[in-house]
This record gives structure tokens, C-alpha cells and sequence, in this order.
């Protein structure tokens, strides 16, 4: 993958290997390498088949959650990042791709195997319709008109599809399975996650790189100079605003099987602004960085954060009297997110992935530079 | 001798905004295989002559003829797929892409991959990259940008700008190209260059190149013919040493003596 970083002196001598993402023989071991590695990691599970405790089981759920929100975050890249577009509702896309995935196999008796796809394309249809504002409108305004798909599907799915949806109750989604092996354990989930986020990650990277993202960066730079040198801009809008849904649709079909059971609550507008917060954390507009984003988060709220709150709350209480101390825990969490993003926007304004590229640079030139 | 085709034949057309009228009863041919120079005082609708040929504005009145087709209708995108390319006068290229981007940008009326084919990136999408690298790997060797064709444009000169723009312009293949002040703001050893450029493109590709230019010696130098525009109305049309003498265009621009 671009992951792969190159010492001094190694060139690309065909335009064949300019273009590959693995350039060299080592490029190519170690992106099969990380590969093999990261389906190898459920065997080392207690849970896993050999039993063995080599790896905390805890580990499973949370690079299967990584990869899910990786790909919603990618489907964002693809429309903030690459095509400049902005959208305020890509969790309610992740509800559309979760619900419809769920319905498509309770009430019409598909398999999971055909109703992923069918979701899939399902959600990028709604995208493609609450795209179509960008006609007219751009940045700030889209943004507004993009926040009208946040508030219109979850209303939807609470009062007007009551009876497919369970409303505000949670909907239970049946478990997987193919060829009579059921799907209800994680470590079963994780290879069907797994292997479709990499993908997911590649073929983004893939259309990037070719006509049609080229076309969609051509539209974030300058929509103007993109119109007059032959791209047909708001049909490529258009497009940008159907992929990007799609990744949130799978996003959201995998988060409704690998649960179990989905709620109306996960795919409100602070999940979108969650989702946003990756995205900048990890960088808008380069192809590593949902990932560097959705892990970043991952680690601040389940790691950093949790172990940041008890010594917190010994000293706070008594340093704000005069407020609930029960108040002041609820609102720690949010308010060192908030923080940590804050931070972020100021020290790293181009996120992660920058970093990476600037480090990817160096190690090129060394040692000839600094 | 036979009169040469024509290839682009402005019939007529008015433009305006609002109460301001920027162009009115423009009508003009431009030759197949010739430099023909558009020139002007500020503000005499030199550049919106360019934005109507090319399809940003939709002149009022009039037609436009590319080729003897009538493309007054045509959206700006398919006009750039029947062949005409432009450069702009405020420089307009994708700033965050390298150079070699920028032209495989323009490449795009040519190639075919979809969001299906691109994303598997294999077999014939990836043979048309490398194809089409091969030709936008050409334009870079003429244009000499070799050793900035990795860079991030945003990050160049103004003249090394001005040339990727150029560069941009002829990787759609065009057959008419509009050059929007591709000097301005030059200096002299730049400004050389970019004439060699495009005596070069229009020696060796036998394009059609219309220009807008405001440096009078290099205008009477390249060009076949010359059309003058003062407010908006055609004045004078004729070969360079017509122009340099026509008593209308001296006046447009030195005004009248008292």
C-alpha cells in the first residue's frame, strides 16, 4: 500500500512501476505481509481456535470497529477530501445502508451475502439525491442543505417506517452465515470485515488515482478551469456524492451484522460530526487518512481519555465546588475530545496523513537532506 | 489559391451583464492552422470574447461556429470535447496536484475508466494510464518541465505556472487553442520562451491558436492577423502592418490629439 516508505536511491525506471502502489519487491512483501498478519490476529485469541492467550480478545473488537468506521470515514474522504464537497449527513447514510441491510433480509428473506451489495448501492441512490443541492450551492450552503438528509432519514426511520424499523426501539438483524457456518462470533465477523475494508480502502485509492479522481480533485480545486477542460462537473458531483454514500452504507450494513441489532440513536448528528473529527484528525485528501483518523479517535476516547478521568475527577470537585460533581464527569469526556481536536486543528491542521507524507519525504532524501 | 478552412467562425454575438454591455455585433473568422490576435485597451471585452467562445458565457445574441457546427448551445465541457482548450489570464490550474496531474487531468475527454474499471485498477484501465502517461510524458519534454513534474503546482513560479498551464491546454489535444495573456506579468527571457513555445505548437501541430496579448512587438511578430476590440466593438481586422497603421486602433489607444 502507499503506506510503504522507500530508502535513497531506489527509482522507478517503467511508468508501470511509477504508477503501482507496490513499486518494489519490499513494497510487496511487506504489504502481503501486513496483510497475512492482520487475518492471523484472531487465531491468537483465547476465543479463537487454538485457544492460546497471545492476544487480548478485547483486540478484535476494536480493529473490526476501526475498519468499520475507516470505510465510513474513506466514503467522507471521498466527497470533503477529493471533490471539496462538504456533507453534514453522512451518519444518516450510515443509518440507510444499516436499515435497509437489516430489511432486506427480515422481510424479504435475502441472504446477507446479496443484501450488503444491494444496501450498498441502495444508500449511494439516496446520496446520489441529497447531492443534488451541489448543483447550485457550495460550501457553507451546502453544508446547511446536506444537514436537511441528517434531520429527513432518521425522522423517516422513527415515525413513517415504524413498522419495518421499530422505531425508536432497537431492530434486531439476523446473524450471517454461508454454507451453513454461522457469523455470530466476532472472530468470525472479522474475516468477513476485514478483507472488505481492505478492499474498500483500496479500490478508493484505485479511483483517486485514476480518471474519475482525477476529475473529482479537479472539481475541489478549481470547478471552474474543471468545467472548461472537459469534465462534466455535476455529473462528477454527482457521482462523488454516490460513492461517498455507498462507503457509508457498507459502513453502516457490517456495524448492523457484526451488533446484531441496530438503533435509530447511533446515526445522529453527533455521529456525523464524530465522523468529521476523524476525518480532519487523520487528514482530509490523502488516502491513509481515514485510517490515522478513525485509530487516532479510537485510542483518545477508549484509551487516553478513560485513563484521564479519575485522577481528573479527584482534583475537579474540589476545585469547582459549586458545581454536581456528577455533571462535571458526564461532561469530561466530550469536553477532552473537544480539546484534542481543538489541538489538533492548530498543531497538525492537515491531519495525520500529512505527517506521514512529510516523514515518507525525508526518509527518501536521507541522508542526503533533512 | 484556395481560401483556407475556416475554424472557428464568431458570427454576431452581443454579450452583456446587466446594463453593461461587453461585447456587441462581434463577427469574425479565424483560419485554420493561423495565430490570430485579439488586442484592446483594458476592459474592451478581449477575455468574455474568450469565455463565450469556449462556453462560460452565453452571449445574448449571435452564433458561434466551431468546424461549421453551431456550438452557441453546447455546455463548456462538451465544447472542450469537440476540441477547443484555453489558458486562463489569472492562472486557474488544480493547485494541489503535481504537474503531472494537472495534465493527466486534461487527459480526461480522451480516457475511458469509470468508477467500476478505476477502482479494480487493472487490466485496460491500467494499460490506458500508462498510454496516456506516454502522451502527457511528451508534452512535458517539449514544454521542458521535466524537473518540476512531480511538484506540487501551487508551489511554483508564476512563469513555471504559466507554462503547466499551457501544458494543461495541449493535453486535451485541442484543434482551436485561446491563450488568455499567456505573457502577462512576464519577464523578457520568459516572455521569449513562451513564444517559442507557441511558435513551436503552431509550426510543428499546425494549431489554430487565438490570442490575447497585450506586448505590441511580440503581437506583430507571431501573428497573421490581428483583430482590435475597443468597448466592446470590433474596430479593426487586418495583418499586423494594417493594424499598426490603422487610424482607429491609434486612436483606441494613444486617443485623440487635440
Amino acid at each position: 500500500m502507499s503506506a510503504n516508505i522507500r530508502p535513497s536511491g531506489v527509482f522507478d525506471v517503467r511508468y508501470e512501476q511509477d504508477i503501482s502502489l507496490n513499486r518494489t519487491r519490499g513494497d510487496k512483501l511487506l504489504s502481503s505481509g501486513l496483510f497475512l498478519l492482520l487475518l492471523l490476529l484472531p487465531l491468537l485469541t483465547v476465543q479463537g481456535p487454538f485457544g492460546v492467550n497471545l492476544l487480548p480478545q478485547l483486540w478484535i473488537g476494536t480493529i473490526i470497529r476501526i475498519a468499520i468506521f475507516a470505510i465510513a470515514v474513506q466514503g467522507l474522504n471521498i466527497l470533503i477530501g477529493y471533490t471539496g464537497q462538504i456533507s453534514l449527513g453522512h451518519a444518516a447514510f450510515m443509518a440507510v445502508g444499516a436499515y435497509s441491510s437489516a430489511i432486506f433480509v427480515r422481510e424479504l428473506g435475502m441472504s446477507f451475502w446479496v443484501a450488503l451489495p444491494l444496501a450498498a448501492v441502495f444508500t449511494g441512490v439516496v446520496g446520489l439525491i441529497f447531492g443534488l443541492p451541489s448543483l447550485r450551492v457550495k460550501g457553507f450552503y451546502l453544508a446547511m442543505a446536506s444537514l436537511a438528509a441528517q434531520f429527513i432519514i432518521p425522522w423517516l426511520l422513527r415515525y413513517p417506517l415504524e413498522p419495518l424499523t421499530n422505531g425508536s426501539r432497537p431492530l434486531e438483524v439476523p446473524v450471517p452465515a454461508l454454507f451453513g457456518i454461522s457469523f455470530a462470533h466476532e472472530n468470525a465477523m472479522y474475516y468477513i470485515i476485514i478483507p472488505l475494508a481492505v478492499f474498500m480502502m483500496l479500490a478508493a485509492r484505485n479511483i483517486i488515482r485514476t480518471r474519475v479522481g482525477r476529475a473529482f480533485i479537479s472539481i475541489r480545486d478549481n470547478d471552474l478551469a474543471a468545467e472548461l477542460l472537459g469534465i462534466n462537473v455535476f455529473a462528477y458531483k454527482l457521482q462523488a456524492f454516490f460513492l461517498s454514500a455507498l462507503y457509508a452504507g457498507v459502513a453502516g450494513a457490517l456495524m448492523a451484522f457484526e451488533s446484531n441489532s441496530i438503533s435509530r440513536d447511533s446515526f445522529l448528528l453527533d455521529r456525523s460530526v464524530e465522523l468529521l473529527a476523524m476525518l480532519v484528525i487523520g487528514g482530509a485528501g490523502y488516502p491513509l487518512g481515514p485510517l490515522f483518523g478513525v485509530g487516532f479517535v479510537n485510542l483518545l476516547t477508549q484509551n487516553v481519555i478513560p485513563s484521564l478521568i479519575p485522577p481528573l475527577n479527584d482534583v475537579l470537585p474540589r476545585l469547582l465546588p459549586f458545581i454536581n460533581p456528577v455533571n462535571i464527569f458526564a461532561a469530561l469526556s466530550p469536553l477532552l475530545f473537544g480539546l484534542a481536536l481543538v489541538i489538533f486543528l492548530i498543531a497538525a491542521p492537515r491531519g495525520l496523513a500529512h505527517r506521514w507524507e512529510i516523514f515518507k519525504i525525508s526518509w527518501k532524501i536521507r541522508p542526503y537532506a533533512n | 489559391m484556395a481560401e483556407p478552412a475556416v475554424k472557428l467562425h464568431v458570427q454576431d454575438i452581443s454579450l452583456s451583464f446587466g446594463g453593461i454591455r461587453a461585447l456587441s455585433g462581434v463577427e469574425f473568422k479565424v483560419r485554420t492552422g493561423e495565430i490570430f490576435t485579439v488586442i484592446g485597451p483594458n476592459g474592451a471585452g478581449k477575455t468574455s470574447l474568450i469565455n463565450s467562445i469556449n462556453g462560460f458565457y452565453h452571449p445574448q445574441q449571435g452564433h458561434i461556429l466551431f468546424d461549421g457546427q453551431d456550438i452557441t448551445a453546447l455546455p463548456a465541457y462538451r465544447r472542450a470535447a469537440l476540441g477547443v482548450s484555453r489558458t486562463f489570464q489569472n492562472i486557474a490550474l488544480y493547485t494541489n496536484m503535481t504537474t503531472l496531474d494537472n495534465l493527466m487531468a486534461a487527459r480526461h475527454i480522451h480516457m475511458k475508466a469509470n468508477l467500476l474499471t478505476g477502482a479494480l485498477f487493472y487490466g485496460r484501465a491500467r494499460r490506458e494510464e500508462v498510454a496516456h502517461r506516454r502522451v502527457v510524458e511528451a508534452i512535458i519534454d517539449f514544454l521542458e518541465m521535466e524537473a518540476i513534474r512531480k511538484s506540487i503546482v501551487g508551489t511554483l513560479s508564476y512563469g513555471l505556472r504559466k507554462r503547466v498551464e499551457l501544458g494543461r491546454a495541449l493535453a486535451l489535444e485541442p484543434s482551436l487553442l485561446l491563450l488568455d495573456e499567456p505573457m502577462a506579468g512576464m519577464n523578457v527571457e520568459e516572455k521569449e520562451d513562451m513564444a517559442r513555445f507557441i511558435l513551436d505548437i503552431h509550426e510543428r501541430q499546425g494549431m489554430t491558436i487565438l490570442l490575447i496579448e497585450h506586448d505590441m512587438g511580440l503581437v506583430m511578430d507571431i501573428s497573421q492577423r490581428v483583430m482590435a476590440l475597443d468597448f466592446g466593438r470590433k474596430i479593426a481586422e487586418g495583418t499586423p502592418d494594417e493594424i499598426k497603421h490603422d487610424e482607429r486602433v491609434i486612436k483606441a489607444y494613444l486617443g485623440q490629439e487635440g
